[in-house]
């Protein structure tokens, strides 16, 4: 703010709260006389419309004093007179940093603890499972479901297949950094809507074996095999989910394939290791972990 | 008996008749949403039925259609009644009727839609916001014209609350929209990031400071007075509390931005006024209520009084609320929950609504040449059904949402969070339940009001009523 601006702010604040105190003492104070009283009190709007001219009650009015003197204290200890930062030293960014240094210093050591451990005696561990269990209730529940079984979209954590792969070490990586799965549209590459149909009716057949006599096998060859794989098992470098399993994320019908093969899809699993640190993380990765290795 | 010397009346019945059909018609909308938070499928999968849709509807019907026709009807009312003359400019006036009128017929259409500024409150786009603007300031026009025609030297202060909510609401309307249009059913604000953000909650804060408080004191102070048959408590507590109440309001906009990017000194300033606004909104209370001092045994026999004296009571209780959750301590627990949602219907259908019932059922028998409504014991059952219908909304979103509140912060030992997001919406349902049934029961009351209102205009042809001769 500039300086101009901050002087504009504090008098025009100082200005309103004069103004309120003034106007409140001088109505008090002004003890109307009798004939002025009856003057006002003579005034008659609509026939019957009449104002009496009674003081005002004292509770009201220093009520009223009393919440101007108690801003005025406020805006001295607190910011809030243009740049003045108030001689309390507060602001809610020292109040949040304050906050979460207080939440590291009494919780940090125990999730710290809990990370020194490995893996195998984490996913055992029931104390580190049930904060794992919060941690998931409250960044992972989400997307995913409360009973982790996930949606179309959102892969299940509970059964063996992984898009990433699912040791500790890589879920937990998928925690902190986050993954992107992109499939490509590949409407115009497949060569219109009878070569997307042809690729539907191929991916719909691999589990029983590739056909290598449909039109489309040269296609996956040369267009899906880099991902994918030459047996349509899949890559999990690259995300790329296995064609020859049961689980679709984004569905297994022929409509839902072909949205996939002309639109693509963009999986998004946002990075975490930010937001709650990589100690947490751990604790969480163990968690998810145990949900398929009981 | 010439056109001067009769007062214009016929566009204070139209905005009259107009304000109990957009009132069951607003509050008819809010019901199907709130019974959506229960059940989301009622949407039946159609786009222009779901809830994100439906709101803005409701939330513009019953501020704009039913609270702006009961501000206009009256606004006309009193500025004559308490001016001795003839309301100025009749086909401007007629004017500001049918443009109302069409803006709320415009945005019944373009909000299921999905048309929209996503702006809380200013949701219209662009070509109707224009369209309010001529017509607000139309409405300027007529009523400060009728002011300076006045026929006595005092001008009576309800006309300062409606003057001063008809001015703000112009200078908030026209800023808080300014945008460039990319076509004709979309635009895009002039202010981007924190500054559109400061900007839409000082609309936002006002459009209740002005719209739904100053306007509505503006009501309290002529029909109050006009229904006890009493004289206002005190003169020099409307003026004090009256510039207090216009110049603090407009500080209070930032409480609605607690804890966010907008910079700490205007989150304080939106704070401390905030909390100074308590003794001037207050000021209001106590001139209503003192004013049936005297005539406290009217309530025994005038549910019209009772109804404006709970409106009151509402009142107080709501600004008293208001500055309690500006507090950032408070703004911390309460803000994005169900109390929020509780605190604007204590608002609107305790103060807000239920003052403009009052004022209606004063004022339709006036209108038709009725000596009184058709029926005083079905304004008794409206009255009881409106207390218990908001009693029941307010209390469940009390309940509801600082348990929210407490649930979202909660911390198990070893600092993670107790309950998900889901567990403090299961645990809404009953709430959710609770204001449903409110929301119904006070609805009922409005269908009560429509036979009532239809029981006593219907075969009645309007005399004109002639000006009265200031005493």
């Amino acid at each position: 703010m500039s300086n101009a601006w901050s002087w504009y702010v504090i008098i025009g604040t100082v200005a309103t709260l004069v103004a309120c105190f003034w106007v409140v003492t001088y109505a008090n104070k002004q003890r109307a006389s009798k004939e002025e009283i009856a003057e006002s009190e003579a005034h008659v709007w609509d026939e019957d419309i009449r104002e009496l001219n009674n003081p005002l009650p004292m509770w009201w009015f220093w009520l009223f004093i009393l919440t101007v003197i108690w801003s005025a204290l406020y805006l001295v200890w607190y910011p809030g007179m243009g740049d003045f930062e108030g001689v309390g030293d507060w602001s809610q960014e020292q109040q949040y940093e304050a906050e979460v240094a207080a939440a590291e210093a009494e919780y940090g050591p125990m999730f710290a603890a809990f990370a020194e451990q490995d893996f195998a005696d984490l996913a055992r561990d029931p104390a580190a499972l049930g904060v794992g269990a919060s941690l998931y209730a409250n960044y992972c529940s989400q997307c995913h479901g409360s009973t982790a079984m996930g949606a179309r979209g959102f892969p299940n954590l509970t059964d063996d297949d992984w898009l990433y792969g699912g040791s500790p070490q890589q879920i937990e990586q998928s925690i902190l950094n986050g993954r992107s799965g992109v499939m490509p549209a590949l409407g115009a590459a497949l060569g219109g809507d009878q070569g997307v149909d042809e690729m539907v009716s191929y991916v719909q057949s691999m589990q029983d074996g590739l056909d290598q006599d449909s039109p489309a096998h040269a296609r996956y060859m040369t267009l899906c095999v880099a991902c994918h794989g030459p047996t349509g098992t899949g890559n999990q470098v690259l995300g790329a989910p296995s064609l020859v399993d049961d689980t679709w994320l984004y569905g297994s019908s022929p409509q839902a394939i072909r949205k996939t093969l002309l639109e693509g899809r963009n999986g998004v699993m946002p990075a975490h290791g930010d937001l709650i640190g990589a100690d947490r993380a751990r604790i969480l990765a163990a968690y998810v972990y145990s949900l398929s290795n009981p | 008996m010439d056109l001067q010397s009769s007062y214009n009346d016929k566009v204070v019945r139209q905005f009259a008749i107009m304000t109990v059909v957009w009132g069951v018609v607003g509050m008819l909308v809010g019901i199907i949403i709130a019974a959506q938070l229960i059940w989301p499928q009622l949407s039946m999968d159609v786009p222009w039925l779901t809830y994100s849709r439906l709101r803005p509807l409701h939330t513009n019907a019953v501020i704009f259609a039913f609270g702006g026709s009961a501000l206009f009807a009256t606004a006309y009312y009193v500025v004559q009644r308490t001016c001795h003359v003839r309301l100025a400019f009749d086909k401007l006036a007629a004017f500001t009727f049918w443009g109302w009128q069409l803006v709320i017929v415009l945005a019944a259409i373009t909000l299921p839609l999905g048309i929209t500024q996503s702006k809380e409150y200013a949701e219209l786009e662009w070509p109707i916001d224009l369209l309010i603007a001529v017509v607000w300031v139309s409405f300027a026009i007529v009523f400060f014209v009728t002011i300076g025609r006045r026929r006595v030297k005092h001008i009576y202060v309800a006309n300062w609350f409606y003057g001063a909510y008809i001015l703000t609401v112009a200078v908030l309307h026209i800023f808080n929209n300014l945008a460039v249009p990319v076509s004709l059913w979309k635009s895009y604000p002039i202010y981007s990031g924190v500054v559109d953000a400061m900007m839409q909650w000082w609309y936002g804060h006002n459009a209740v400071g002005f719209f739904l408080t100053a306007g509505f004191l503006g009501m309290m102070y002529y029909f109050v007075p006009k229904q006890a048959q009493r004289p206002i408590y005190s003169y020099r507590l409307s003026v004090v509390h009256f510039w207090a109440l216009i110049a603090i309001y407009m500080w209070a906009g930032p409480h609605h931005l607690h804890y966010t990017s907008l910079p700490n000194w205007a989150q304080s300033l939106g704070m401390v006024f905030s909390i100074i606004l308590l003794a001037p909104s207050w000021g209001g209370m106590i001139n209503g209520i003192m004013t049936l001092s005297g005539a406290w045994h009217k309530l025994r026999t005038d549910p019209i009084l009772k109804f404006m004296i709970v409106s009151l009571s509402f009142y107080g209780m709501s600004t008293f609320e208001g500055p309690m959750m500006s507090i950032k301590t408070v703004n911390a627990l309460s803000h994005y929950t169900d109390w929020t949602i509780g605190h604007v219907h204590s608002g609107a259908l305790g103060w807000v609504a239920m003052m403009t019932i009052g004022s209606m059922y004063c004022l339709i028998p006036r209108l038709f040449n009725k000596a009184g409504m058709y029926s005083t014991r079905l304004i008794d059952v409206h009255f009881w059904t409106s207390t218990i219908g908001v009693v029941l909304y307010a209390v469940s979103m009390w309940i509801s949402g600082i348990t929210q509140g407490l649930m979202w912060r909660a911390l198990n030992d070893d600092g993670t969070l107790t309950y998900s997001f889901i567990e403090s919406i299961k645990f809404t349902y009953p709430y959710y339940g609770i204001r449903l049934l409110g929301g119904l029961i006070f609805f009922t009351g409005m269908l009560v009001m429509v036979y009532n209102v239809y029981m006593t205009i219907r075969r009645v042809k309007p005399e004109p009523v002639a000006v009265i001769q200031p005493a």
